[in-house]
């Protein structure tokens, strides 16, 4: 842990708490959370590998962990000592290992959450930084309007701008869950998406836009309290 | 095909929107462009203006060639321009920013998101350029800087601190954030020494030090504020557990134990610990010593338990302390310091209570226009992100499924009408119920607490007989809930009217209870009130016979009569304290006993039970227990009432009750956690949580009432207590200031509360609130028809649109003409706003447009009939059943360009 945040330089820190909602401790947990097993795992290995066999060491990464790629960019990124610290920071974390976490584990909208913040072009992996937009959005003192557009984002499931039936009927399905039991009937999914459009589509074009969308949700007294996550 | 064509349809719509956008500017732009940057400033500045202000950017990149005449002599002022330029940059996406975030229709219906984060893109990168020539070029010249760049750098550095206050509540990824944070990071260091001049560039320099220092300070303790917050975690791993609305008991517990440490402080710093450290030792005079009738029982355990024998004399009971004026060396007010801290537990608490509302309806704005959106709420908001179990996961989908469903229904059929007659006398008969349930556990506690007065009288009473109100109290509190839960079963009620029904009647239970028990007790004090005159006289008879007997030698002084042989009154201040204190005690003992053996032993019972019995228990009969939020919360609030009545008269209540508060947050955690399970159908927590707070204001308004009557109009006991002697209680603040300040500041306060003074600063209050009230009103109501207009223009706007999407779709060769004969039109209309002397400007421009629209510009020498449908594009010709409408947001367009004025 200690050893995690100071390798946080102080002028990062200090900018990520001006760029983010979160406090010096809630950076330094993130830190640890996504990054700090490969940190200290990959840093002893990689330590040891370059003092006892003095070989390259980007070539012991053939084995498959979960944590493949960030050991093989944190190893590559090794000899620059300064460098490496910084550049850590922005290894690949694969979204199974941030699926797993136990704060997102019972999402519906966990895919959605990962994809929506993810920068790699690939979308399938987020970076430390991706992870602390994501907390930032998800934490407490985040204005709602900030909430709002990555809850809009996270809900547009085809990422096309607007939440259109295809979305909304999606999303019924996220929130009432895999179980056959809970899953509404095809009727009963139109009528509520009907309904649905009938609220809040304010210009009548059969889709919900981010500033429809936004102004449904300022009404709203619980959005912003849970839309949530604490590390 | 048909995406095929939708696609189309949109980027000949984004083509023609973007061109016409740019070419009202972009005339306007280059002649107004050596006249005054700032009205190009300005231009750019209104929204929609994007493609403009591209265009120019790009002509700005490449206008001054090389072998123009006019360079040197604009070196200077080009360096300036860029700099604004590079502001005006700043300041358009700073708009588009918050378009973004706020999303005005227009660019969302306009452009499809991705379509518009690559110009985005490409802008920070062209931004870069001039930025970094423009650092250099007056790195250069830093030294000479006129009053004029001073102005712009230093409305430039404003700019950027204002983004960097702003970044983080901007929907970028982190690595675009983290590059402008330091860009502007630099910008700012760079440019924030050279504004000041001579000496007051080494105090500017310091002045902003300090403010760095400041921000790094306020940052610090922000976060090692965060780090204080207790049980943080584990309301967390409750949350996660069982969503927020359990979790929100749980911070309510956390936030009225904070409350109560702040009247403990208060309570113990000014008005205990003074007096154990400087008053009178114990035993030193009558109300300070236990009484010779109760001495050898008083360091028993049961009557300890009582709060009799020497906890009653002591520093815990308003009966200790002494009337002396002054106490110990430091000559500390005392009886003031009582009142003022009795006053100002009352302060203090509705403050925070009234600013804790306050902060949260900040947040939610529409409360009246919740009914609007239930579809939409529900699905939108009604995920509990913090839900990190599986459990409560599933727990949550069948609930969210449950009320979709549930919501459905109600939409079909809510004009169903079921035999409404049976309704309506089941209804009128559980209320009939409900309130004899009512009556009865009043009169109960009435007939208990009348009965427990003739037991006080009576001599050796057994233990039950003692705290049989108590008992009494707790056992109603404990089974009438669920009593009424089940005949609320008649109503047939939605759960969420019966969930507030039932909230009500608890409510009504709790308050008619304390009130038949504080008038009850209110009996007992006016009849101790009564028997004090004759308790005062025989006090004095014993001390004039014990100093007057005969047989004493009379050359010695008799030895004083020992404190604890006078005879002494009642105190019935001290009484109402230990009422209190006891059912403090009570209540406390009976919530922890209520989850030990309902929750904790039932969760045993059903887990272990379950492998040798008939039927599956933990699906079946006994089951686990829900978390009971809503008694839980009323629980609390009326220990509170009950802390804050009591907490005049036993100082030491509140030191209980922040023990027992901090015993509940471990041992309710524990029990939730261990013997609980989610909630099947939830309450949200925000909503409730001002509904909390709206009825701890009204308990401790109505805990405010009785303490305020008594300090008011009983007298206060003639032998104990900080007021004994004294006809009224509050008789003390007018000593104070008759001897303590000096006479001009007495004079003051007796015309302060002359009630000629009084009565029209209450009717101003009055006026001041109905000014306010109706000035709220008509802002709402402009509010809702502003609403009603935006949404009146959108759709017009809406149908012109679509309509002509149809046109453009089905003459698609014939978009670029359109679009062009737009510009045309809207540069005409600029034509008609711009002076004549700028036309030859607007030739060049025209050249400088292109091929692209050298064909609009030809077209600009005909007469002003661009306006009119003339010069329709053959393909839309035939179609004269769009023809009209179709021009119609052209010619919105020009005209709202036309009525700009020209600046």
């Amino acid at each position: 842990m200690g050893g995690s945040g100071s390798r946080l330089s102080k002028e990062l820190l200090a900018e990520y708490q001006d760029l983010t909602f979160l406090t010096k401790q809630e950076i330094l947990l993130s830190v640890y959370v996504v990054l700090a097993p490969h940190l200290v795992d990959d840093e002893q290995q990689a330590r040891s590998g370059n003092e006892h066999t003095g070989r390259p060491i980007a070539e012991n990464t053939d084995s498959s962990p979960l944590s493949t790629r960030a050991h093989r960019r944190f190893c590559e990124l090794l000899p620059q000592e300064q460098r490496s610290v910084e550049s850590s920071l922005r290894a690949q974390v694969p979204f199974e290992q941030i699926l797993s976490l136990p704060e997102l584990k019972a999402n519906p909208f966990k895919e959605r959450i990962c994809r929506v913040f993810s920068t790699s072009p690939a979308k399938d992996s987020l970076s430390f930084e991706d992870f602390l937009d994501l907390l930032s959005v998800f934490s407490d003192t985040a204005t709602p309007d900030i909430k709002s557009h990555y809850a809009f984002r996270i809900f547009d499931f085809d990422d096309d701008g607007t939440l259109n039936r295809e979305d909304l009927s999606r999303l019924v399905n996220c929130l009432t869950g895999e179980g056959e039991d809970t899953r509404l009937s095809a009727s009963e999914m139109k009528q509520l998406i009907d309904n649905i459009l009938e609220e809040s589509d304010i210009d009548r074009d059969g889709t919900i836009n981010l500033s429809e969308f936004q102004h449904v949700i300022s009404r709203s007294p619980d959005f912003a309290s849970s839309f949530k996550i604490v590390l | 095909m048909s995406h095929q064509v939708k696609g189309l349809k949109e980027e000949a719509r984004g083509g023609v929107k973007g061109r016409v956008r740019s070419g009202s500017p972009h005339t306007g732009d280059r002649l107004g462009r050596r006249s005054s940057s700032k009205r190009a400033l300005k231009a750019e500045g209104t929204p929609g203006r994007r493609g403009a202000q591209r265009s120019q950017k790009e002509r700005a990149g490449g206008s001054p060639s090389p072998g123009s005449p006019r360079r040197k002599q604009t070196g200077r002022r080009r360096h300036r321009e860029e700099l604004g330029e590079q502001e005006r940059g700043k300041a358009a996406c700073e708009g588009r920013r918050k378009r973004d975030e706020r999303a005005s229709f227009k660019e969302q219906t306009a452009a499809p998101k991705k379509e518009k984060e690559i110009p985005r893109k490409e802008k920070s990168k062209r931004q870069k350029k001039p930025r970094s020539s423009s650092l250099a070029s007056s790195a250069s010249g830093g030294e000479s800087l006129s009053e004029e760049e001073l102005a712009r750098i230093l409305e430039q550095v404003e700019e950027k601190k204002k983004l960097i206050a702003t970044m983080r509540s901007k929907p970028w990824p982190m690595a675009k954030k983290l590059t402008e944070l330091r860009e502007a990071q630099e910008f700012v260091e760079k440019y924030e020494g050279a504004l000041g001049k001579g000496k007051g560039k080494r105090l500017y320099a310091y002045k902003m030090l300090m403010a760095k220092k400041w921000v790094k300070f306020k940052r610090d303790f922000d976060n090692f504020k965060t780090q204080c917050i207790p049980w943080e975690m584990k309301i967390k791993d409750i949350e996660s557990h069982f969503g927020s609305s359990v979790a929100s008991y749980f911070i309510f517990l956390r936030w009225m134990y904070g409350v109560n440490l702040v009247l403990f402080g208060l309570i113990f710093g000014l008005v205990i610990i003074p007096e154990v450290l400087m008053g009178m030792p114990y035993g030193s005079i009558p109300r300070k010593t236990v009484p010779r009738a109760e001495e050898e029982k008083a360091m028993d355990f049961s009557v300890l338990w009582d709060f009799e024998g020497y906890v009653k004399y002591s520093a815990l009971f308003y009966g200790y302390y002494n009337n002396q004026r002054t106490i110990g060396w430091l000559r500390y007010r005392l009886p003031m310091a009582y009142f003022m801290v009795g006053v100002s537990v009352f302060g203090y608490s509705l403050i925070i209570v009234i600013r804790s509302m306050a902060s949260n309806t900040q947040g939610s704005t529409g409360e009246g226009e919740s009914d609007n959106f239930t579809f939409s709420f529900k699905m939108f908001t009604s995920w509990d992100y913090l839900i990190g179990n599986s459990e409560t996961a599933d727990n949550k989908y069948a609930s969210i499924t449950t009320s979709f469903k549930e919501s459905i229904v109600d939409e079909q059929e809510s004009n169903k009408e079921e035999n409404i007659h049976l309704t309506r006398f089941l209804r009128v008969l559980a209320n009939f119920l409900i309130i004899c349930c009512l009556c009865g556990s009043g009169y109960l506690i009435y007939f208990v607490v009348k009965r427990s007065q003739q037991f006080s009288k009576m001599q050796n009473v057994s233990w039950y007989e003692r705290n049989e109100v108590e008992i009494v109290m707790s056992l109603l509190g404990m089974f009438c809930p669920p009593l009424f839960e089940t005949i609320a079963a008649l109503e047939n009620y939605h759960p969420r009217t019966g969930l507030k029904w039932q909230l009500g009647r608890i409510f009504a239970l709790f308050l008619g209870n304390l009130y038949t028990f504080l008038l009850a007790l209110m009996d007992d004090v006016h009849l101790k009130l009564a028997n004090e005159e004759t308790i005062k006289n025989i006090t004095h008879w014993t001390l004039f016979n014990y100093y007057n007997s005969s047989g004493w030698n009379e050359s010695v002084p008799r030895p004083p009569l020992h404190p604890a042989d006078v005879p002494r009154g009642s105190c019935w201040e001290t009484a109402v304290g230990i009422e209190f204190m006891r059912l403090t005690v009570s209540d406390m003992l009976v919530t922890y006993i209520t989850i030990l053996l309902g929750d904790f032993l039932r969760a045993c019972f059903v887990r272990f039970m379950n492998y040798c019995w008939c039927w599956d228990l933990e699906a079946g009969f006994p089951s686990y227990a829900e978390f009971d939020i809503s008694g839980n919360v009323l629980g609390l609030i009326f220990n509170q009432g009950m802390i804050w009545m009591g907490s005049f008269y036993a100082p030491g209540l509140v030191g209980i009750n922040v023990l027992r508060l901090l015993t509940s947050m471990y041992f309710q955690c524990w029990a939730v956690m261990s013997s609980n399970v989610p909630h099947e159908r939830v309450f949200k927590a925000s909503r409730s949580n001002n509904f909390y707070m709206g009825l701890l204001l009204l308990v401790l308004f109505l805990s405010l009432l009785p303490v305020a009557y008594t300090i008011m109009s009983l007298p206060p006991s003639f032998d104990c207590g900080p007021f004994s002697g004294k006809n009224r209680m509050y008789d003390v603040l007018q000593e104070t200031i008759e001897n303590d300040f000096p006479t001009f500041l007495g004079k003051i306060f007796a015309f302060l509360a002359n009630p000629g003074l009084i009565i029209p600063a209450i009717l101003l209050m009055f006026l001041a609130i109905y000014y306010l009230n109706s000035v709220s009103k008509s802002l709402s109501r402009a509010n809702a028809q502003l609403r009603k207009k935006i949404q009146v223009l959108r759709e017009v706007e809406k149908s012109h649109k679509s309509v002509k999407g149809k046109a453009t779709a089905r003459d698609s060769e014939d978009t670029p003409k359109s679009s062009s004969k737009n510009a045309t039109q809207l540069q005409l209309t600029k034509e008609e706003t711009t002076p004549p002397s700028a036309s030859q400007s607007q030739a060049m421009d025209k050249k400088a447009q292109g091929p692209g629209t050298s064909n609009s510009a030809s077209r600009t020498t005909l007469p002003a009939s661009g306006h009119l449908p003339i010069s329709r594009p053959p393909g839309i010709g035939p179609d004269s059943g769009h023809a009209p409408s179709q021009t119609h947001p052209w010619r919105s367009a020009s005209g709202k360009s036309a009525q700009r004025p020209p600046h």
